[in-house]
């Protein structure tokens, strides 16, 4: 009966599919899912973003371990094993905790070391958008239906049997012959009755560019934390408005009493000492605005984080150029970082925000003083510049 | 030039002469990659798992770094199935087909491989891949989330079974056997005769209503899947395909220090005695063969484990020297690998091959603590214990549903780790439905429950 044994070498499916891989990438769905939950975490982390410069980041990961039952880890554990030695002789020394390779020490004793392992996941940050507006429940934006804002455009509507050679539509025409000659027997080839031309009609089409203004209040009373947070927000926010518009420029500003155009990486690192005039900040944004973005084809964004410091002689300049500036944007969004054991009454600079907001101007004030207030206050900010888009719509 | 079907049947010949007795063997050449994935399943074809992907990435790191290679996995059977890898050398491969030849003999006579053979039916390759056919078509019909959902459970239960208890278990009685008493003997004849008002109701009483489960239940898959107050079929039938495949993985793990020895004896003295093998090819076969039981890296002087197939082999050697032939291979049918490195793993050739018991701290510290006989035993015995696993078992099943489980904390000599047993017992309640909650210690001793939320 041994004779029956036989080999055999042909499986040409074993190439084809690999179950392996099946079950990884279901493994990394879930470590995917089990980020979405862990957004706000991800979003505040402030490492995510230093390697924003393409379309994902990475974010390190733990493989999921399926839990079974085991017992407590003892504080040490034994094993057997093979070679020189006598009872009492150190094999190895004892190390500070993490150097060190940590796997081999395991096996010995059978443990798994997999919980332990953990590898870089790239996450795409359309997805960590989608993730946002799906977590915080966002409507999507629109642009302002401004007038302004809409430019016309020829657009490609329908189909006309008359019209210049360089729009026929040869595949339509085609398709035209065909169906005449199935129903007609010995027919030519084409005639001019089959020809079809696309045809151009002139659109109103609104304005899908946009300008986001970042300005940032660097003076001395801004501590590195406040910074990160404010950078956190912006990024986000950035990445919001991308999700939108077809085009989305973006302008840095930082300022004391003075303000500079920054490029993006120059612009979180800027430190400076002196006092704090916002006018400069709002004056320079309109002056950028003004130059560069025209008002007709841009849906202007502006988003200002600062302490709520600001000079009071400097206020009556403030107050003017935020209104001018209001009668420019979509909508501003004033993000005041205080530090986190900071209670304080109104600042100035909520103040001058919620005069301006009384003025008719979109304007959202939000509050952040942790890490975890990032993600409210781009809720809160999101949420709001819909709703006014609401508002300017039904006007 | 000559292939591996030429060496294969003679190799046969010469096996059965010496004495080998197996059932036939199909021998499968298979790509590298497939090679792995039958490593990391454990089976050729086998349910779909995300917990397969982590240990796939994990294999084919190693792989990749050149720290694992696999020869050959063979899974015993009438027939038995070997895949070898179709990239190997043919001396490499005639190694492997002897190597499995000596599991093949030893799968068909080892007692604890015959009593899991005639309950599984041998027919494992083919079994699993049907199980994984049907699992595949509840995804379809109930969603990848529901089948993945019931898989995490079973799979986490996966040693929990009974194995002193049949695969094919019923349920238990429900109610007690009525009292019997022998009607011969004087005094019942003398009993019955009396009259009384409660002849009748004393009968009924004999008969009890049992609790369930009626002794603490070791077998968790067998019971949730019998007992799971909401279970669909089609969620049972997933718990019987692992509790299956578990009860097939048994004595593949309870024998393996024995079952790779064997195979390993096995393939050198075929091939010892393969004349009619080129020398060449034996040499090389007989290198891959030194490199498969070598003890120790070859850079290093001490190993932090046992290899199976070096402790194995150096056993056999030594038996079959001392005893003979004859008396090994009643030690191969009726041991497994508690009782053969119990009784055959003396202090003599613990001492020729340094076997020491280690002690490795938290800091990284690592120390010989033990070179006693009993210690060491104990120490390459001790992961195999219960299947590998803590001692559960159900000990009460509520009027509400919920399910109490109990762990055997002084056998194990501590408690369960609490997050990971949290995290089991929340996969249970997602297919057990009512509350699930289980009795451990905690580090200092005292009591300590745990329940889903």
């Amino acid at each position: 009966m041994n004779a029956d044994s036989r080999i055999t070498a042909e499986q040409p499916w074993y190439d084809l599919f690999s179950r392996g891989a099946r079950d990884w990438i279901r493994h990394n769905e879930k470590v995917r899912e089990a980020l979405k939950h862990s957004l706000p975490q991800i979003v505040s982390d402030g490492d995510v973003l230093s390697k924003s410069g393409d379309h994902s980041v990475f974010v390190p990961v733990k493989f999921l371990e399926h839990a079974r039952f085991r017992l407590t880890d003892p504080s040490s554990e034994q094993g057997v094993g093979q070679g020189q030695g006598e009872p009492g002789d150190v094999l190895r020394q004892g190390q500070q905790p993490g150097d060190g390779d940590a796997d081999n020490a395991h096996e010995g004793a059978g443990g798994e070391g997999e919980g332990e392992v953990r590898f870089v996941m790239e996450v795409k940050i359309d997805d960590i958008m989608d993730w946002l507006w799906e977590e915080l429940k966002l409507p999507d934006l629109k642009p302002r239906p401004n007038a302004n804002v809409d430019e016309d455009d020829y657009v490609r509507e329908g189909y006309d049997k008359h019209g210049p050679r360089a729009r026929l539509d040869r595949r339509r025409t085609m398709k035209e012959a065909i169906k005449r000659r199935a129903v007609q027997e010995g027919a030519p080839a084409f005639t001019n009755d089959d020809l079809r031309f696309r045809q151009l009609k002139r659109r109103h089409t609104p304005a899908l560019n946009a300008v986001v203004v970042c300005a940032l209040d660097v003076s001395a009373s801004m501590a590195e934390i406040q910074r990160k947070l404010a950078k956190t927000f912006f990024f986000f926010a950035v990445h919001g408005l991308k999700r939108q518009y077809a085009k989305v420029e973006l302008v840095f500003v930082a300022h004391t009493v003075n303000a500079w155009e920054f490029n993006e990486t120059e612009f979180f690192q800027v430190t400076a000492s002196g006092g704090t005039a916002a006018s400069s900040a709002f004056g320079l944004s309109l002056d950028i605005l003004k130059s560069r973005y025209d008002p007709a084809r841009y849906n202007c964004y502006l988003f200002y984080a600062s302490d709520g410091d600001n000079f009071s002689e400097d206020r009556a300049a403030a107050q003017q150029a935020l209104g001018e500036l209001a009668q420019f944007s979509n909508y501003i969004g004033y993000l005041e970082v205080v530090p986190a054991t900071y209670a304080s009454a109104e600042t100035e600079m909520t103040r001058l925000m919620t005069e301006a907001r009384g003025a008719a101007a979109a304007i959202g004030i939000s509050k952040v003083a942790r890490d975890e207030d990032v993600w409210q206050a781009l809720r809160h900010f999101f949420l709001q510049e819909a709703q006014s888009n609401e508002l300017s719509s039904n006007t | 030039m000559s292939d591996l079907s030429d060496y294969v049947p003679r190799i046969e010949e010469l096996a059965r002469k010496l004495g080998l007795d197996y059932y036939p063997v199909d021998f499968e050449m298979v790509p590298n990659n497939f090679m792995m994935e039958i490593a990391v399943y454990g089976l050729p074809v086998r349910m779909p798992h995300w917990s397969f992907g982590v240990r796939y990435i994990h294999q084919l790191v190693r792989q990749t770094m050149g720290h694992s290679r696999i020869f050959e996995v063979m899974f015993p059977g009438n027939p038995c199935h070997a895949y070898l890898v179709n990239a190997n050398s043919l001396a490499e491969n005639v190694l492997v087909t002897a190597h499995v030849i000596g599991h093949a003999d030893f799968s068909k006579n080892n007692q604890l491989f015959e009593r899991f053979h005639k309950m599984g039916g041998g027919r494992i390759v083919e079994q699993s891949a049907e199980r994984a056919h049907r699992i595949e078509a509840a995804v379809e019909e109930f969603g990848k989330k529901r089948v993945e959902a019931v898989l995490d459970a079973a799979l986490a239960l996966e040693p929990h079974i009974d194995l002193d208890q049949d695969l094919h278990r019923s349920r238990y009685p429900t109610h007690s056997a009525p009292p019997t008493f022998d009607p011969t003997t004087t005094f019942v004849r003398r009993f019955q005769e009396l009259s009384g008002p409660d002849a009748d109701a004393s009968e009924a009483e004999g008969v009890q209503r049992l609790a369930v489960p009626p002794h603490p239940e070791k077998d968790l898959l067998w019971f949730i899947a019998q007992y799971g107050p909401e279970l669909e079929p089609w969620e049972r039938d997933i718990f019987l395909a692992v509790r299956e495949e578990a009860f097939y993985f048994y004595p593949v793990f309870a024998c393996q220090i024995m079952n790779e020895g064997w195979a390993s004896y096995w393939h050198a003295r075929l091939l010892r005695e393969a004349d009619f093998l080129p020398q060449d090819l034996y040499l090389n076969a007989i290198k891959a063969h030194s490199d498969v039981v070598r003890p120790i890296a070859a850079e290093q002087q001490t190993a932090l484990s046992i290899n199976p197939y070096h402790l194995g082999f150096m056993m056999w050697e030594k038996i079959i020297e001392r005893d003979g032939l004859e008396a090994a291979k009643a030690i191969m049918r009726e041991e497994d690998d508690f009782g053969f490195v119990r009784n055959y793993l003396d202090r003599e050739l613990a001492e020729e091959l340094g076997l020491f018991v280690f002690d490795a701290k938290d800091d990284g510290e690592i120390k010989i603590t033990s070179k006693s006989i009993h210690a060491v035993r104990e120490a390459i015995l001790s992961p195999k214990f219960n299947f590998g696993a803590p001692r559960v078992a159900v000990t009460e099943l509520r009027n509400d549903g919920s399910l109490v489980l109990e762990h055997d904390y002084q056998t194990d000599a501590r408690g369960l780790d609490a997050t990971r047993a949290r995290k089991v017992l929340n996969y249970i309640h997602t297919i057990w439905r009512r509350p699930v909650r289980l009795h451990t210690v905690d580090g200092r001793g005292a009591p300590r429950e745990i329940a889903t939320e």
